[in-house]
């Protein structure tokens, strides 16, 4: 049976790479809702917005991941502000936010998707660049240049995370407040100071991810509600706060994606992650290596 | 030798690497009046948890009125007649505080509305609190939310009532009246459990006192013993 | 009494008009607004009362579609056969996604929710039976009389439907059980110790909500005739059942019958003044706007009234 166990190994390499993608565009919704506890369901949509960023910027000449690290400290800011706006009218409020606070997240997901339909309409958009459409070859594989890009980005932007909140001050005022708030307080921290910048950090990779997304293929307004299901599912497979985790989930999906993929055909594909997701949830809630 | 209410056989919690309980044990006799005690984080709170059923405890055993009630959920545990207070108050906050005591009432008591509404009034009448009956949480002062705790523990009609620091905060005369109110309710028949950080409460109201630190029972005894005993007086003021 | 009577009434009417020589548009119009007074209604049952957020209407309304379908293709059976049918599976799917997820923190529960859309769209879109991606044509039995056509017969039915499904509501509102959904929504761990059930009251009315989303789904392929999984599990239906009780009320069986009549109006304005996209948008946009601003609603206005009335 050589001929399906070549397959096996493509779709295992292809997924390897695919899993490091969906981990990186997963690191943000760590922070956001594995790290802070905020009900962020609009990661994914504000990831999309992200990938149309980089198209209306690359389509000035600049790579596609120059237009993304372009786009980083802007969606930072765009985090503080919303963190800011969801502090003040639910978490402030205490318990009943949970309702509105989710469907205030939904909404805003809702907005960005029908905006993105309103200026761009509902084609898909691609970007250029010299990495996109040629393969590297490998013996008998042939691997897309354009996932070992991404693949390098998502590898360093979940070390530099990784590093950021481990060896930092900030980064592991980030990791406290997740566990102990008031003793963060007590060492004169301020908690909401820390969610706020935490979450502008996961909304600014965000671009970066939104970057890479249309890098690793063409972007419509309705991809979000597909991302929510992996970029949730890797959150959840890791366990909450587990920034390494994520890493290992990510592969785990990206692996079962593949395969699927390479076995069962593209229509089956999308409800991989979804299923994973309610599989995690039925037998192992609180993850893999979760906190 | 009668068989103790709550009987609790070496439980432990876990949560990931971190140990919150190991090895904890204790009996409880029908209408003590029982102190628990130990600095913040020992796991009193815990322990509570696991007692009333908001969590599972890892090992060992519970027993009330001798049946085994470690897998029991919460709510069973409550019908079986224990109930308890929260630390930080939670009131049904879109209910009236005549209102938060019909939900206990109606699910434990098994109670239709007016009747629940007679013994709500009687509980509140006896706590201070009848004036304020139809009033929402939003409403009430901070040693009020208290006692609506207390009350609303009460309209389950329990055997067992678990103080969880329902003190902290209130100024002097404040505690002595939370303190006169548990006083009553131990008078009328119910065994009270008093989580307290609050010293002089615990030693006025206590006839046995148990000690915890960082997840283990450091010294048991009565209210005299445990404040001489060293090991307790290292707990809380260090080495 | 006080709701009793004002429902004949309006059934009654329902059939006047049903039977009339109206305009033929009033009931394709009426039969969409009926639908979503059920949608928002059902979705008030679990997201209002108890308070855990269904995103995944479409799902729950797409299975009583399809049930409908396939019981119509396979046995040729009568629409109140395909209604019973869809809500069966809806409270099916209710009772599997809520042993599933209700257990778990409330986030939980509305990501399973999205989970269950896109897997029944999937799984829809890769059975030939049903037509797959392209759909199917259905043809419509011939309408009895007195009705002039089948969408008039279909609109006094969903009006039947619209009033049962309140009915359902405010019985549930009213009654020991949604004492206790209302003590879950305040602090779930202080109604767990004060005796409440939890688990199994979210889970029925979990059952309950996914029970009458199915029998909503039901009617529809018989409306349109025809039936394709991409509007089927459209999550216009997943966002109106959410907005329209956010924006009329969440604690009373009258929020979200208010809500879905003001969105499917200001909907239709809006589709016909300026562009069906700007209608969603719209949508969207109130939902954030009612959920920072005006939490209690349209009927949070109300209050006062409200709350002597429904004693």
């Amino acid at each position: 049976m050589a001929f399906s166990f070549d397959l096996l190994t493509e779709a295992l390499l292809f997924g390897v790479l695919l899993g490091c993608f969906y981990a990186a565009v997963s690191i943000g919704l760590s922070v956001s809702f594995g790290l802070l506890d905020v009900p962020n369901v609009a990661h994914p949509a504000i990831m999309v917005l992200g990938s149309y960023g980089t198209y209306v910027v690359a389509s000035h000449g600049l790579d596609p991941i120059v237009a993304g690290v372009v786009l980083m400290p802007v969606f930072f800011v765009l985090g503080i502000l919303i963190y800011r706006f969801y502090y003040e009218s639910f978490e402030k409020r205490g318990t009943e936010a949970g309702v509105r606070g989710l469907a205030f997240f939904f909404g805003i997901a809702f907005i960005i998707e029908v905006g993105l339909i309103l200026v761009f309409g509902v084609d898909q958009r691609t970007v250029q660049a010299p990495y996109i459409g040629s393969s590297l070859a490998l013996g008998e594989y042939r691997i897309p240049y354009r996932m070992l890009v991404a693949f390098g980005v998502a590898l360093v932007l979940t070390f530099a995370l990784t590093l950021y909140l481990s060896k930092t001050f900030t980064g592991r005022a980030i990791k406290a407040v997740a566990q102990d708030e008031p003793a963060l307080r007590l060492m004169g921290v301020n908690p909401v100071r820390i969610k706020q910048w935490a979450f502008g950090i996961a909304t600014g990779v965000s671009a970066l991810a939104g970057a890479m997304l249309i890098i690793v293929g063409p972007v419509e307004p309705a991809l979000d509600r597909l991302y929510i299901g992996r970029t949730f599912c890797v959150v959840v497979l890791a366990g909450l706060g587990s920034m390494t985790g994520t890493l290992g989930a990510g592969l785990i999906l990206g692996i079962s994606e593949s395969i699927v993929l390479m076995f069962f055909g593209a229509s089956w594909a999308p409800a991989v992650a979804f299923g994973l997701l309610l599989i995690v949830l039925g037998i192992r809630p609180q993850g893999l290596f979760g906190r | 030798m009668a068989e103790s209410l709550l009987k609790v056989s070496g439980v432990s919690k876990h949560f990931g690497g971190f140990t919150a309980l190991s090895d904890v044990s204790l009996e409880i006799a029908a209408g003590e009046r029982f102190g628990l005690i130990g600095p913040n984080g020992s796991g009193k709170t815990t322990l509570i948890n696991c007692i009333s059923g908001l969590l599972r405890n890892d090992g060992g055993s519970i027993r009330f009125q001798g049946e085994n009630i470690s897998a029991l959920p919460a709510y069973q545990r409550t019908r079986r007649g224990i109930a308890r207070s929260f630390q930080v108050p939670r009131p049904f906050h879109t209910m009236s505080v005549l209102e938060n005591l019909l939900v206990p009432s109606a699910y434990v008591a098994h109670m239709k509305d007016t009747e629940g509404e007679a013994q709500a009034m009687d509980i509140l009448g006896s706590m201070g609190l009848a004036a304020k009956a139809g009033l929402h949480a939003n409403q009430l002062s901070q040693v009020e939310l208290r006692k609506l705790e207390l009350a609303r523990a009460m309209a389950a009609k329990p055997k067992l009532l678990i103080s969880d620091e329902a003190m902290a905060g209130l100024s002097g005369a404040e505690v002595d009246e939370v303190l006169a109110i548990l006083f009553k309710l131990n008078e009328a028949g119910i065994t009270i459990i008093m989580i307290e950080h609050i010293m002089q409460a615990v030693m006025r109201f206590s006839q046995r006192v148990v000690c915890l630190d960082a997840g283990k029972i450091i010294c048991e005894g009565t209210p005299a013993s445990i404040v001489q005993n060293a090991d307790v007086q290292k707990a809380y003021l260090g080495a | 009494m006080k709701f009793w009577l004002p429902a004949v009434v309006i059934v009654l009417a329902a059939a006047g008009v049903a039977v009339s020589r109206i305009n033929e548009y009033f009931f394709f119009a009426a039969f969409v607004v009926l639908t979503y007074v059920v949608l928002a209604t059902a979705w008030n049952i679990l997201g209002g009362y108890a308070g855990y957020v269904n995103f995944g209407t479409s799902a729950f309304f797409g299975v009583g579609a399809y049930t409908a379908v396939v019981l119509f293709k396979w046995l040729g059976a009568p629409l109140a056969v395909q209604i019973a049918a869809g809500a069966a599976m809806g409270a099916l799917l209710g009772f599997g996604v809520g042993m599933l997820t209700l257990r778990l923190r409330g986030i939980f529960f509305a990501i399973a929710t999205v989970a269950v859309i896109f897997i029944m769209e999937t799984l829809m879109i890769n059975w030939r039976y049903v037509g797959g991606a392209t759909g199917l044509q259905l043809l419509r039995p011939e309408a009895m009389a007195p009705f002039g056509s089948y969408t008039r017969m279909l609109f006094l039915v969903m009006t039947v439907m619209a009033v049962a499904a309140v009915a359902l509501a405010r019985y549930v509102q009213t009654s020991w059980i949604g004492r206790g959904l209302r003590a879950i929504r305040d602090s779930e761990e202080a109604a767990e110790a004060s005796g409440v059930p939890t688990l199994r009251l979210k889970l029925v009315a979990c059952v309950l909500s996914g029970a009458l989303m199915g029998a909503a789904g039901a009617p529809m392929p018989m409306y349109l005739s025809f039936i394709e999984p991409a509007s089927t599990f459209s999550l216009n239906y997943a966002i109106g059942a959410l907005a329209a009780p956010m924006i009329g009320g969440t604690t009373h069986w009258l929020g979200p019958v208010v809500g879905a009549l003001l969105l499917v109006t200001i909907q239709q304005i809006v589709t016909v003044t300026i562009s069906s996209e700007i209608n969603v948008l719209v949508v969207g946009v109130l939902l954030v706007l009612f959920v920072v601003l005006a939490p209690d609603g349209i009927l949070g206005f109300f209050k006062r009234w409200l709350r002597a009335s429904s004693r």
